[in-house]
């Protein structure tokens, strides 16, 4: 990340005459090569269809994204509801540069992997005992998609753009802000019945 | 005992926008609709009707979003198109994931075409949405001469 240094506190709290700060970073460019490696991994296991690998990110894939869901929606969040709005700005600032690399990354190490193990598995078959609940957990991840994609990550990437500005204004952060803390917790919630459906699909 | 008095927004957020956060998003949950009834179906070929309506349904409305959004006045055109950009290429990957899994699992023909279309909505529905929630608080630039 960028910004170790000072992030400028919003509109009517900082002082015009507020000390330079290094512009915020929207993506963090150290870590993409991370991302590489990791989607390069992936694509090689799906290719040459290793079983192993294949568990690894989906499990490990899920269950990162399924306890960031929870401890952000359930934990941070709310915090971050009750505090000031510069002490959010400063938060944001250091916490959702890394979200923007992080949440993409493992949300796509679990659908591929899971898609491809679901196949080999013979999961998808209608005549599976699986099958059912697949199609509710598609549906479950369909539903998150679209709040996640169309409510939490403009959101993120937004309060980002607004930051860099020379005086950000503060009303746009919080408003952006809540927006994000709702549907951090309604993601949270969802990614219980994730839990429930993939606990069984494993048991069965 | 002091009166809390409700404040109109003011600066960024006092600017009225049609809705075209919501029609995008509408756009991206029809392709998703499609995109898991057609996985529900998934190794064998599914009906085509539902998906085929649903992807063209997806479209239209993001045409119509589109339009909406090309209408505005004092939009923050070069922010929208340098995050839609970037953020094109970060969904294209990700589409393009979902579609190798596809064509390593055979499919083939009209099912993967209809499948492909909604991907390139997913593809282009999440830039939008997040490029347009970026610039809509941007500060549009200011016209030469002005």
């Amino acid at each position: 990340m960028a910004s170790d240094a000072g992030v400028a506190a919003p509109t009517g709290v900082a002082a015009p005459e507020a000390p330079s700060r290094p512009a915020i970073q929207i993506v963090p460019v150290k870590g993409l090569p991370i991302v590489a490696v990791i989607v390069v991994l992936l694509v090689l296991s799906i290719a040459e269809n290793w079983g192993w690998a294949l568990a690894f990110f989906h499990v490990a894939g899920g269950g990162l994204w399924t306890g960031i869901d929870l401890f952000v929606g359930l934990v941070v969040g709310p915090i971050l509801g009750r505090l000031s709005i510069p002490a959010r700005a400063e938060f944001s600032a250091r916490f959702m540069p890394k979200m923007v690399l992080i949440m993409p990354t493992v949300v796509l190490m679990t659908l591929a992997a899971g898609f491809q193990l679901a196949v080999n598995l013979g999961n998808l078959e209608p005549s599976n005992p699986n099958h059912n609940w697949l199609v509710v957990s598609f549906v479950v991840v369909g539903v998150m998609a679209v709040i996640a994609l169309g409510l939490l990550e403009p959101a993120n990437i937004a309060v980002l753009f607004e930051m860099r500005k020379p005086v950000p204004d503060g009303e746009v952060i919080a408003k952006l802000m809540q927006r994000f803390v709702y549907s951090a917790g309604i993601l949270g919630l969802m990614q219980v019945a994730t839990l429930i459906i993939m606990t069984r699909v494993a048991t069965q | 005992m002091t009166a809390h008095v409700e404040t109109p927004p003011t600066g960024a957020l006092a600017r009225r926008f049609p809705p075209v956060a919501q029609l995008v998003m509408a756009s991206l949950a029809l392709a998703i609709i499609g995109a898991i009834y057609m996985a529900s179906k998934f190794p064998r070929r599914p009906p085509l009707a539902l998906p085929t309506t649903l992807v063209v349904a997806s479209a239209l409305v993001a045409l119509v979003a589109f339009v909406l959004m090309a209408r505005v006045r004092d939009f923050a055109w070069p922010r929208f198109r340098l995050v839609f950009g970037w953020a094109l290429l970060a969904y294209a990957v990700q589409a393009g994931m979902i579609e190798y899994a596809l064509v390593k699992n055979d499919a083939r023909g009209a099912p993967l075409a209809v499948f492909t279309l909604m991907l390139v909505m997913f593809a282009l529905d999440v830039p939008f949405l997040i490029a347009f929630t970026s610039a809509r608080y941007a500060t549009p630039p200011t016209p030469a001469g002005a």
